[in-house]
C-alpha cells in the first residue's frame, strides 16, 4: 500500500467538442450518483467563502452528507464579504452587446492569453445562473425605476455587465451563500466546524483520504476522514503583508495540499489593484481598497510637472496629466487593473507622486459632481466616500482621493483539471484557491462570479464522475495510521514553532518578508532582483526558525501560534512565486518583467515559448521544486496582443 | 494633516477563559500617530507584549474594512467605539487625544460568553439564521432574475436591513442584552423581498423564538440604534414585531388546516 501518489500528469480532462459544446458534452457523458447513494458519501468542504459555502450548501441540497469547516467564528465572516463592486454576467440585460462569447473573449483577454480557454468558457456560460440564483434567495442587487436589475461597467470591458449592491456586492452575494448553506445547517444536513483550521491533507492509496485540523478555540489537533475533500480556501494576497486582503487570509491550506503532492500554478500571476488608499506610515497592518467601480466617474491624474506640491485645487488644467486618458483612449480610466497599476507606477517614480508621501495619484470626482450632482454620486459611491474619510480624514466631495496600487488577488493557485480537481484524486479547489479562469490577469467583478460558479454550478456536477466510483466500497477512516501519523507531524509543528523562544513575534518576520516579496516579486521583477529574493527569503527564514517567539503556549487559544503557522507557509510559498517569475521569462499581465518590455513600456508576451501554466511539484525542499507544464491553446480566439489604447 | 498622540493610558480587560472572573491590565502607549487605526494599536501593543515575552490581548478582527462584523470592543463604555456609524476597526486615532485613558473591553451580554480577553462568542447569532432567516430556494431551477420586477423603493429598504454586519453592538448596547435590531433586520430584509412572502409568517415566527431562546428582551431603549455601525433603523423591529403578531394568527389558521 502506498501513502504516496504516483508522479503527477497534468490531463486537463477538458471534454470533446467545440469549445460551446464542451460543458453540455460534460454533462451528457458523465458518470452519475443517484439520489439515493448519495447521502452514502461525505464530502468535506474546507472554506465558507463564496466558493465554499456555495458548494457545501449545493452539495448537501443534492444530499451528499456535508462536513464544512473555517477559522472564522462564523461562515458570514469570510474574506469574500469585503468585496465592494460588483459581479460580472453574461445577461446583455442592457442590449449594448455582450454575450457569452464576449464575457469569454474578455476574460480571455483580460487574462493575457494565459488561461484555459475551455474553463473560461464554461465560466461565462453558467454566469447567467448565477445571477437568478442569487435574486431567488434575496441579493438586494441595485434596480432602476422601473424594478429591473441594474448594471454597472468594470475595468477591461466595453459593454455594461456588472451586478451590484450598492458597495457591498460580496456581503450581499455572501449573506445569500451563508443563509443557503445556514440552512442546511439547521436542518442538520451539514455538520460545521467554526474557528477550525485545516493544517494537512491526508492521502492513502493515491487518494485524498481526509484531513487533519487544529481547533483554534482547545489547539487540539483532530482528523476527519471523507470520500472527497474540496478547499474552498482563498487567495494568498497577504503574502505581501501589506495588501488588500482580511487579515486572516493565508495559504496555508493550499500549501499543506502542495507539500501533499497537489500542483501548485502560476505563483507569481499576482494582481496589484490600482485604486487602493497609500500608505500612510511604516507600522500600517493593512491597506484599503477603494472599488474599481469609482473609476467610472472618478479621473486618474498627477502633476505634470515631478514635485509639484500646489495642492490639487490649485493646479490648473494644463498642469495636469490624465495619463490613463492619454494612454489608452479607448478605455481611458477604465483600463484593466495591471495596466492602470503600472501607469501609477511608473508616473510616481517619475516624481510626480501626491500627497505626504508622493505616493500616491489622484482619483477626482469634481466633474463627474458637476455633470451629475453630488447626490448621484453620493448614491452611487457615498459608502466608499464615507470610508475614504474615516481612514484618511480627508473629504473626498471637496479634495480628490489619493489612490496607490496595492496586492489585492492571486490569479495563480492549485492547479486543477477541467472538473476542478487537483493532481491528488479526490482533492478539489474552488474559488480564488484555484488557479484556473483569469489567467495572468483578472478583471474586476470575476472573482465573485467564479466563486460562486466553481460552488454552485461547477463542482456539484463534476464530483460525482470521481463520487460515483466509491459507491458501497470501503474507504479508509481516520483509525488508519497514516491519519495518526501526520497528526503527530503537525503536532510537532505547532510544538516546534511555539518553542523556539527568539525575539521577535510573527508579525516581524511576515513584515520583513512581505518587504522582500513587494520589492522584487510585486508590479515589476527583474532577474537580478528575484535572484536578490531567493537568497534574501531563505536568509530570513533561517533567522525565523532561531529567533521567532511565540508566547502563550501550544494548547487552547492562541493567535500569536496560529500566525507563526501561517507566516512559516507564506515563507515557502514566496519562494516558489520567486522562482516561478524568474522561470518566466516573459511579461503578462500582472506579471511584468522589466526586461521584456515594448518600446512604450507595455507588457511583451513570448507565446512562442511562455504559452503555458507553470505547474509547480513539491520536491521536498522549498529550492528545488519541479516545474511541469501545461501548454495553452487557443482553438477560438487566436493569440492577439493585447490592446486597450 | 497627521499628527502625534501622546501618552495613552490603555486599560484592557484581560480573562483567560469563561470562568475566569478577569480584571483590567493597564498599558502606556508613549506615542502614536493619529492615522493609526485603533486596531493597529493593538496590534503595535500585542507585537511589543510578545516580544518581550507576554501574552499578546486577544481580539477578533479580520476585514478592517467594517464589513465583516469580527470586530468587537467596548472603547470607554460605548460599542464600537465614539465615532458614529463606525465599526472598531474603522476608528482612527484622530479621534483621541494626547493624555486619554482608554477602556477597552469586550461586548458584554449573557448570549455571548467570553472566550478570552476581548473576544466572544456570538454563535447565537447563526441560531437565529439557522432558524429562518434565508429564503428557500435550492441551486438550479431559479427563473430569469428579471422576471420579478421589485420596485427600487423596495429593493432599496430591503438592503438597508441587509447591510447589518453581524457585530453583536446592538446586543452589547442594549441593557436587556436584546438581539432584536439583529433580528429585525434580517426579518425586514427577507420578508420585503416579493421573493421572501411565501415563507415570511414561517420565517419571523421560528427566528422570533429562536431569539427569545438566547437573548433578552426588548423594552424600546434603543441605544442598538445608536450603536450599529450600519445605522440600522429600530423601524426594523417594528416590522417584525407586526410580522410576528400575524405570524401567529396566519400560522396556526394554516396548522388547523393542515
Ligand atoms: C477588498 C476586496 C474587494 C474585492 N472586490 C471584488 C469585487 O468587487 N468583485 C469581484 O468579483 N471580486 C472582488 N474581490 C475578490 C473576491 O472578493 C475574492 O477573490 C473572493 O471573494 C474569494 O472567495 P473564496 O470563496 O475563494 O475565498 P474567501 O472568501 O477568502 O474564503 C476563504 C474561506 O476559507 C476559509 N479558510 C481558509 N484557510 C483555511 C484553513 N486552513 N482552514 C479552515 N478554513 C480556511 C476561511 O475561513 C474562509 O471561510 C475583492 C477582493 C478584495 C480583497
Ligand atoms: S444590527 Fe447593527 S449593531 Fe446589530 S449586529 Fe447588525 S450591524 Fe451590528
Ligand atoms: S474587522 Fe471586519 S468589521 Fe471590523
Amino acid at each position: 500500500m502506498s501513502m504516496t501518489l504516483d508522479r503527477p500528469t497534468l490531463d486537463s480532462k477538458t471534454p470533446e467538442g467545440p469549445l460551446a459544446d464542451k460543458w453540455d458534452n460534460f454533462k451528457a457523458n458523465e458518470r452519475l450518483v443517484n439520489p439515493a447513494n448519495k447521502r452514502k458519501f461525505k464530502v468535506i468542504v474546507v472554506g465558507t467563502g463564496l466558493a465554499g459555502a456555495s458548494a457545501a450548501a449545493t452539495l448537501a441540497e443534492l444530499g451528499y452528507q456535508v462536513d464544512a469547516f473555517t477559522f472564522h467564528d462564523s461562515p458570514r465572516r469570510a474574506h469574500s464579504i469585503a468585496a465592494q463592486g460588483g459581479i460580472n454576467a453574461a445577461k446583455n440585460y442592457r442590449g449594448d452587446g455582450d454575450s457569452v462569447h464576449r464575457l469569454f473573449y474578455d476574460t480571455i483577454k483580460g487574462g493575457d492569453f494565459r488561461s484555459r480557454e475551455s474553463n473560461v468558457h464554461r465560466l461565462a456560460q453558467v454566469s447567467v445562473n448565477i445571477i437568478d440564483q442569487m435574486v431567488a434567495q434575496g441579493v438586494p442587487f441595485a434596480r432602476e425605476y422601473g424594478g429591473m436589475l441594474d448594471n454597472r461597467s468594470f475595468g477591461g470591458a466595453q459593454v455594461s455587465r456588472t451586478f451590484y449592491a450598492r458597495g457591498q456586492t460580496g456581503q450581499q452575494l455572501l449573506l445569500g451563500a451563508y443563509q443557503q448553506l445556514a440552512r442546511q445547517i439547521g436542518i442538520g444536513n451539514v455538520r460545521l466546524f467554526n474557528r477550525t483550521e485545516l493544517v494537512d491533507v491526508v492521502n492513502i492509496d493515491g487518494r485524498c483520504a481526509g484531513i487533519v485540523v487544529r481547533d483554534l478555540m482547545t489547539g487540539e489537533v483532530s482528523s476527519h476522514s471523507a470520500h472527497a475533500v474540496v478547499l474552498a480556501t482563498g487567495g494568498y494576497g497577504n503574502v505581501f503583508f501589506l495588501s488588500t486582503n482580511a487579515m486572516a487570509c493565508n495559504v496555508t491550506a493550499a500549501w499543506r495540499a502542495h507539500r501533499r503532492g497537489a500542483l501548485f500554478a502560476n505563483p507569481c500571476y499576482t494582481q496589484i489593484h490600482p485604486t487602493c488608499i497609500p500608505q500612510s506610515d511604516d507600522f500600517q497592518s493593512k491597506l484599503t481598497l477603494m472599488s474599481e467601480s469609482l473609476r467610472n466617474d472618478g479621473r486618474v491624474w498627477v502633476p505634470k510637472m515631478a514635485g509639484d506640491s500646489r495642492a490639487p485645487q490649485d493646479i490648473p488644467e494644463s498642469d495636469r496629466d490624465y495619463y490613463l486618458e492619454r494612454l489608452y483612449p479607448s478605455f481611458g480610466n477604465l483600463a484593466p487593473r495591471d495596466i492602470s497599476s503600472r501607469a501609477a507606477k511608473r508616473a510616481i517614480d517619475s516624481g510626480q507622486g501626491v500627497g505626504p508621501k508622493q505616493n500616491g495619484v489622484y482619483l477626482d470626482f469634481a466633474d463627474a459632481i458637476g455633470r451629475l450632482g453630488r447626490n448621484v454620486v453620493a448614491e452611487r459611491y457615498g459608502n466608499l466616500f464615507d470610508m475614504y474619510e474615516r481612514i484618511t480624514g480627508e473629504n473626498p466631495y471637496e479634495t480628490p482621493m489619493r489612490i496607490y496600487p496595492a496586492s489585492h488577488y492571486t490569479m495563480g493557485g492549485l492547479w486543477v483539471d477541467y472538473e476542478l480537481m487537483t493532481t491528488i484524486p479526490g482533492l478539489y479547489a474552488a474559488g480564488e484557491a484555484n488557479f484556473s479562469d483569469h489567467g495572468a490577469n483578472r478583471l474586476g467583478a470575476s472573482a465573485l462570479m467564479q466563486g460562486l460558479a466553481d460552488g454552485y454550478f461547477v463542482l456539484p456536477y463534476t464530483i460525482s464522475n470521481y463520487l460515483s466510483q466509491w459507491l458501497n466500497k470501503s474507504i479508509p477512516d481516520t483509525s488508519h495510521p497514516e491519519f495518526a501519523r501526520v497528526e503527530a507531524e503537525a503536532r510537532d509543528r505547532y510544538h516546534r514553532l511555539a518553542s523556539i523562544g527568539g525575539t521577535r513575534s510573527p508579525d516581524y518576520f511576515h513584515r520583513e518578508l512581505g518587504k522582500i516579496i513587494w520589492d522584487y516579486c510585486g508590479m515589476e521583477r527583474t532577474e537580478a532582483g528575484l535572484d536578490k529574493a531567493l537568497s534574501e527569503i531563505p536568509a530570513l527564514y533561517e533567522e525565523f526558525s532561531k529567533d521567532l517567539r511565540v508566547t502563550g503556549g501550544e494548547d487552547g487559544l492562541n493567535q500569536t501560534l496560529e500566525k507563526a503557522g501561517r507566516v512559516e507557509d507564506f515563507f515557502e510559498l514566496g519562494m516558489l512565486m520567486c522562482r516561478d517569475a524568474l522561470e518566466r521569462e516573459e511579461s503578462c499581465g500582472g506579471h511584468f518583467r522589466a526586461e521584456h518590455q515594448t518600446e512604450d513600456g507595455e507588457a511583451l508576451r513570448d507565446d512562442e515559448n511562455f504559452a503555458h501554466v507553470s505547474a509547480w511539484e513539491w520536491t521536498g525542499d522549498a529550492k528545488q521544486p519541479t516545474l511541469h507544464k501545461e501548454p495553452l491553446a487557443y482553438e477560438e480566439v487566436g493569440f492577439q496582443t493585447r490592446s486597450y489604447k | 494633516m497627521s499628527g502625534t498622540l501622546k501618552n495613552l493610558t490603555l486599560k484592557i480587560w484581560r480573562q483567560s477563559g469563561p470562568n475566569d472572573s478577569g480584571r483590567f491590565d493597564t498599558h502606556v502607549i508613549d506615542e502614536i500617530t493619529d492615522e493609526a487605526s485603533f486596531l493597529e494599536m493593538l496590534d503595535i501593543l500585542n507585537e511589543r507584549l510578545v516580544e518581550s515575552g507576554e501574552d499578546a490581548v486577544v481580539f477578533d478582527h479580520d476585514c478592517r474594512e467594517g464589513i465583516c462584523g469580527t470586530c468587537s470592543l467596548m472603547i470607554n463604555g460605548q460599542a464600537h467605539g465614539p465615532e458614529r456609524a463606525t465599526a472598531t476597526c474603522q476608528l482612527h486615532m484622530r479621534k483621541f487625544s494626547s493624555g486619554d485613558t482608554i477602556v477597552i473591553e469586550p461586548w458584554r451580554a449573557s448570549a455571548f460568553p467570553i472566550v478570552r480577553d476581548l473576544m466572544v462568542d456570538r454563535s447565537a447569532f447563526d441560531r437565529i439564521v439557522e432558524s429562518g432567516g434565508f429564503i428557500t430556494a435550492a441551486t438550479g431551477g431559479a427563473p430569469d432574475a428579471n422576471l420579478t420586477p421589485i420596485p427600487k423603493p423596495v429593493a432599496d429598504a430591503a438592503m438597508d436591513a441587509a447591510q447589518c454586519i453581524g457585530c453583536g453592538a446592538c446586543v452589547a448596547a442594549c441593557p436587556n442584552g436584546a438581539a432584536n435590531l439583529f433580528t429585525g433586520a434580517k426579518v425586514t430584509h427577507l420578508n420585503l423581498l416579493p421573493q421572501g412572502q411565501a415563507e415570511r409568517y414561517q420565517r419571523v415566527e421560528n427566528m422570533v423564538e429562536t431569539m427569545d431562546d438566547h437573548f433578552g428582551s426588548c423594552t424600546n431603549h434603543g441605544e442598538c440604534e445608536a450603536a450599529c455601525p450600519k445605522e440600522i433603523s429600530i423601524d426594523v423591529i417594528a416590522l417584525m414585531n407586526a410580522d410576528y403578531r400575524k405570524a401567529k394568527t396566519i400560522n396556526r389558521k394554516s396548522l388547523s388546516r393542515a
